[in-house]
């Protein structure tokens, strides 16, 4: 199905089933442990042995020789691959590390070996033997240091994009900010590590895997081993997280199948944390410089947003940049991005890749400009709404109601009792602070196919390569399929994550909801009209409903419908609706902290989210990836660092003792309001994606409120208490 | 992780012959942390001895009006000792400051005061570090030092002692009993348990091979008011940036330890002379020759915030 023209009313519309704020179908398996991820598959194959990765010592250079007889000789050992054993390997599309295979290691931990044993402790114990020798080479690790002679790197656009005269405007403004902000590495640090069982068949792979893509990645291990994609079964139906680490192949792939083929047997790698934080992928650091120039009256008429960050030769720099094209008016614009590049693990993807750091740091140049102008920042913000791209004022938002965030926000927030001048507040030993700001994420749109099978019972079988991340698209497919077929939830099964099935959009920048439940949608339609010409009826007359097919006075049961079994595949394709018009999400952040006065330790009193983002499929699964992104927002705000040894080139705190990440007792009551609303340009369902928006801006609003709290402006993250505490005063 | 043997002695002398035996033998109590060294191979045990049966888990009022914990007591039982709680604040809100609820089940007192220092390096085992493996250097100096030592600190290692139960033990002058393999007993004042690294970083305590410790015994209760500040990146489940441990009397006199800046609690009695001057004072004169580093150096005034913090909160 190709979708071309907005949406008019179609069956989603009767909101029976969709809309609702169902639990996830799929939360009783997890509850019980009985949903199966990939480290767990003891079921589907027998004998299996377990592979360990070993990682190189070096961050940059060369492994010479490795010692493998020790390793060899240990008990239970099967099989050692090393790194020299094979030619360097493909990679993956969207990739710039090398996995596998030759000599040279471009960056610390990358993987130089797989033991092979009967049990996990014996491959652990004989990895231990395993001696390289290396000739290390300098490289670079500094971001800091490289940042100053990093070339621009438009990532595919081009490297500078302006508006007008950025220069003049900005030199004409009469209020005006420059201002420098940071954010760090960060990493993923999903509770599943990455993890493959991989089992040959001959020439057939099967890997049952962690994975967010499953087209991308069947894709990525072909080219990768070298071998015909249609030798490649990639089978992923649970995923403990990924947040964009596990939308690529990883080593445990790689080093599963590798190590199966040697030892003979099926074999389940999982990486260790440490393997997670340095061998995998992480979140680039930025360096960010903002201008915004703006007229007394509080109008936006220059502003700039330049970025640098850093990566592996080949790599792709961090987009923080691209929100600033469109969350606000101003008639002169200039962006740009640069790259260094750094011999640090890869950088990519992670939840929000671009906007959130780029957020963290526009968000608070723009609460400092408000207070420039001495405007309150929701109604600066409110004054700078554009309803357009500002660079084609042609091309509309196809829905746009951040004004509506930021004054239900302020309304239920209580922000007009917030004292604007900044460290008035105290409550026994705490600072008392209140923050606001945007949340701004953009709606990608992507083809997206499923197969929809109805049997004699009126049983209705979904299945499509779609993952579920945790998010709930188990739940969320199955309400489309209900809503579309008339049946109850009880009557669908849905079935995900298999390279068998039709391909689908996948989980990754917050796209999986929209258009994997418009994919369904799009077969659903298609089922449709098989049951209409089954029965000899109409298809724009019948209706579909309490488990029948309708025409006029015919009702039939839908089982009796399918005879023995009807089955449709189709799928969502776009044409040229994400050119006309910019389709975005929105959010306002309200976020209350306390800073200690002594310590500068900071906690989180309440949060507050009010969400623009289409119509909500399932307000609960909606409502706790919002949540999670807050607190994800936290951990970014105030804790979340890979901390980077810029000698020996490599992330030091590389477990989750080091690493820090919110745990229970940081995180406070926290509430999401979504804003009542469809978006017809989106796709046949009306909505877009709300797993990335909740994280964008909730730094900044963090950030804000510190600074109301405190009197203290900090503009490099995370806000951890040794940033400001020389510039706290001391309390009386 | 290496493979090992296990035995499970019902004698504290037997436990001590039993390591003194066989020089790749360690005792083992709940495992917290001794488990995680060894699957990372820092630490690699032949033969472990465990302790649980040595019936070293009871809490009794000494002769002197104190305490005497047994080695095995849990962090947990300890904490929520009525005892203990009445008497020894500092030490319940210290232990209760620490790792999580879970871990405090299974942590032990002996364990806990010989839990090995969180070192980012020192669970890295390509990197050189001194302490895991003595004359291979020290990859935290120069590098990322944030957690690491301002104070006590030497050319061959910069790490920190991670306890805080240990920091309101040296607060409150506690002793630690010990057996060896020949039935010798002795106690330990806990100001000289811990060592600091010098040219031996690898030598971390007073004890000898094989030595068991059998209990900590508190003097009689010091009265005032306990207060125990740790601060930290966040809310909970974390290692202290800095800690402090304080008794504060209502004449403004009292004890004062540090957890989170040196190789040991960090106590100094002569800075506890300057209380009722004020947290700066006493900072100080704790303080006098630290050796920060450029990452580490906000402890210093977080030092003298964090005692200013903990003599506001025993005023309340
Ligand atoms: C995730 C995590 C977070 C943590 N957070 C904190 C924290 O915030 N604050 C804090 O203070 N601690 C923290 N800890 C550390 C925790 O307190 C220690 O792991 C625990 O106290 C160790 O006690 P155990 O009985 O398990 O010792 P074990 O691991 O069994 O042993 C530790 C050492 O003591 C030796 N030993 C044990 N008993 C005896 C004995 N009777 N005589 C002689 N030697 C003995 C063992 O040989 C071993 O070397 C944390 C630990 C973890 C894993
Ligand atoms: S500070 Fe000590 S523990 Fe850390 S690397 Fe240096 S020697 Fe090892």
């Amino acid at each position: 199905m190709k979708f071309e023209h907005p949406a008019g009313l179609n069956p989603i519309d009767r909101l029976t089933v969709v809309g609702r704020p169902v639990d996830r179908i799929d939360g009783p398996l997890k509850t019980t442990g009985t949903a199966l991820y990939a480290h767990e598959r003891h079921d589907v194959a027998p004998n299996q042995a377990y592979g360990v990765v070993v990682g190189a010592a070096i961050a940059r250079g060369r492994v010479e020789t490795i010692d493998v007889r020790a390793a060899r000789a240990a008990p239970g050992v099967l099989a050692v691959v090393t790194t020299l054993d094979v030619p360097r390997l493909g990679r993956g599309r969207m990739n710039y590390a090398y996995l596998f295979g030759g000599a040279e290691i471009q960056h610390y931990h990358q993987a130089i070996a797989v033991v092979v044993a009967e049990t996990f402790e014996q491959a652990r114990a004989a990895a231990a033997l395993i001696r390289a020798d290396y000739t290390p080479e300098q490289g670079r690790f500094d971001l800091a240091a490289e940042a100053g002679h990093a070339p621009l790197h438009g990532d595919g656009d081009e490297p500078v994009h302006r508006v007008g005269d950025f220069e003049t405007a900005f030199a004409a403004a009469p209020v005006t900010l420059d201002r420098t902000y940071t954010t760090p590495d960060q990493s993923h640090v999903m509770i599943e590590p990455h993890a493959t069982v991989a089992v040959w068949d001959g020439d057939r792979l099967t890997l049952w895997t962690s994975n967010q893509m499953i087209a991308w990645s069947k894709k990525a291990v072909a080219d990768i081993l070298g071998m015909p994609a249609e030798k490649v079964r990639v089978v992923s139906p649970y995923v403990g997280g990924g947040f964009g680490g596990k939308l690529f192949v990883r080593a445990d792939a790689v080093l599963a199948a590798l190590g199966a083929k040697a030892a003979g047997r099926p074999v389940r790698v999982a990486l260790t944390r440490p393997l997670v934080i340095n061998n995998t992928t992480h979140r680039p650091a930025t360096i960010q410089r903002i201008r915004i120039g703006a007229e007394r009256d509080g109008r936006i008429t220059a502003i700039a947003h330049e970025s640098t960050s850093g990566n592996l030769p080949d790599g792709s720099p961090e987009t923080a940049v691209a929100q600033t094209k469109l969350l606000y008016a101003g008639a002169a614009r200039m962006i740009a991005m640069r790259l260094a590049r750094l011999d640090l693990p890869e950088g990519n993807a992670m939840r929000a890749p671009g906007e959130a750091p780029g957020m963290m740091a526009l968000e608070i140049a723009i609460d400092e400009m408000a207070e420039a102008l001495g405007l309150d920042p929701v109604e600066f913000r409110i004054r700078n709404d554009t309803q357009v791209d500002p660079a084609h004022p042609g091309r509309p938002f196809s829905y746009r109601d951040l004004v509506g965030c930021l004054r239900l926000g302020a309304e239920r927030f209580g922000w007009s009792a917030r004292d604007p001048k900044p460290a008035s507040v105290r409550d026994g030993r705490w600072l008392i602070g209140l923050g606001v700001a945007a949340g701004f994420r953009n709606n990608l749109l992507t083809k997206s196919s499923a197969r929809v099978e109805l049997d004699r019972h009126g049983v209705v079988t979904v299945s499509t390569d779609m993952t579920d991340i945790g998010t709930g698209s188990y739940t969320i497919i199955a309400q489309t399929a209900a809503e579309m077929l008339g049946v109850g939830l009880e009557k669908v099964v849905v079935r995900l994550g298999d390279s068998d099935f039709p391909a689908s959009a996948g989980s990754g920048g917050q796209w999986g909801a929209n258009n994997a439940t418009a994919g369904v949608y799009a077969a659903c339609v298609r089922l449709r009209d098989a049951v209409a010409r089954k029965l000899g009826l109409n298809a724009t007359d019948i209706d579909f409903a309490d488990g029948e097919v309708m025409s006029g006075d015919r009702r039939v049961p839908l089982g009796e419908a399918a005879g023995e079994g009807l089955s449709a595949e189709d799928g969502i394709e776009y044409g040229s609706l994400a050119k006309d018009y910019q389709q975005s999400t929105f959010a306002g952040h309200f976020v209350e902290v306390a800073v200690d006065a002594h310590t500068g330790e900071t906690r989180l009193r309440r949060m507050l989210a009010v969400c623009s983002a289409g119509r909500i499929l399932n307000p609960k699964s909606a409502r706790s990836q919002v949540i999670g992104a807050m607190t994800m927002g936290a951990g970014a705000a105030l804790m979340e660092k890979l901390s980077v040894d810029t000698r020996r080139g490599f992330f030091v705190n590389h477990d989750l003792a080091g690493y820090e990440v919110p745990v229970h007792a940081d995180i406070p009551h926290q509430e999401v309001i979504f804003l009542d609303e469809a978006d017809p340009i989106s796709s046949p369902m009306k909505a877009k994606g709300v797993g990335e928006l909740g994280l964008c801006g909730v730094g900044a609003a963090i950030a804000n409120a510190i600074y109301n709290a405190t009197g203290v402006r900090v503009r490099d993250y995370p806000i951890t208490l040794d940033t400001y505490l020389d510039r706290l005063p001391r309390p009386a | 992780m290496k493979p090992f043997t296990y035995e499970r002695p019902t004698t504290p002398a037997a436990a001590a012959a039993a390591v003194t035996r066989r020089p790749d033998a360690k005792f083992i109590a709940g495992g917290t942390n001794l488990l995680d060294l060894m699957k990372l191979q820092i630490e690699t045990p032949g033969h472990l001895v465990d302790v649980q049966d040595l019936r070293l888990d009871t809490i009794e009022a000494t002769d002197d009006g104190g305490l005497r914990i047994g080695a095995r007591v849990t962090n947990t039982a300890l904490a929520s000792d009525p005892r203990v709680r009445r008497d020894y604040g500092v030490l319940a809100r210290a232990i209760l400051a620490g790792a999580s609820g879970q871990l405090r089940n299974k942590a032990t007192t002996a364990g806990n005061l010989l839990q090995r220092t969180r070192c980012p390096y020192f669970y890295d085992t390509y990197q050189p570090c001194n302490k895991r493996q003595p004359g291979s250097g020290c990859a935290a100096i120069g590098g990322y030092g944030r957690p690491l030592a301002v104070i006590g600190g030497s050319d061959a290692c910069i790490a920190t002692h991670p306890s805080d139960m240990a920091v309101a033990l040296r607060l409150l002058d506690a002793r630690v009993e010990t057996v060896t393999a020949d039935g010798t007993t002795r106690a330990i004042p806990i100001a000289d348990f811990h060592r600091l690294p010098g040219d031996t970083p690898h030598v971390e305590t007073a004890l000898a091979r094989g030595e068991l410790i059998t209990a900590v015994t508190l003097p009689k209760p010091l009265g005032g008011t306990h207060v125990y500040r740790k601060v930290r990146d966040r809310a909970s489940y974390a290692f202290a940036l800095v800690s402090v441990a304080a008794v504060i009397r209502p004449d403004g006199t009292g004890r004062v330890a540090l957890g989170g800046v040196a190789p040991k609690p960090w106590r100094a009695e002569a800075a506890e002379a300057e209380l009722p001057s004020g947290a700066k004072a006493v900072a100080d004169a704790l303080l006098a020759g630290a050796r920060p580093t450029a990452d580490n150096a906000f402890k210093l005034p977080l030092v003298e915030r964090t005692i200013a913090a903990a003599i506001s909160d025993a005023r309340e």
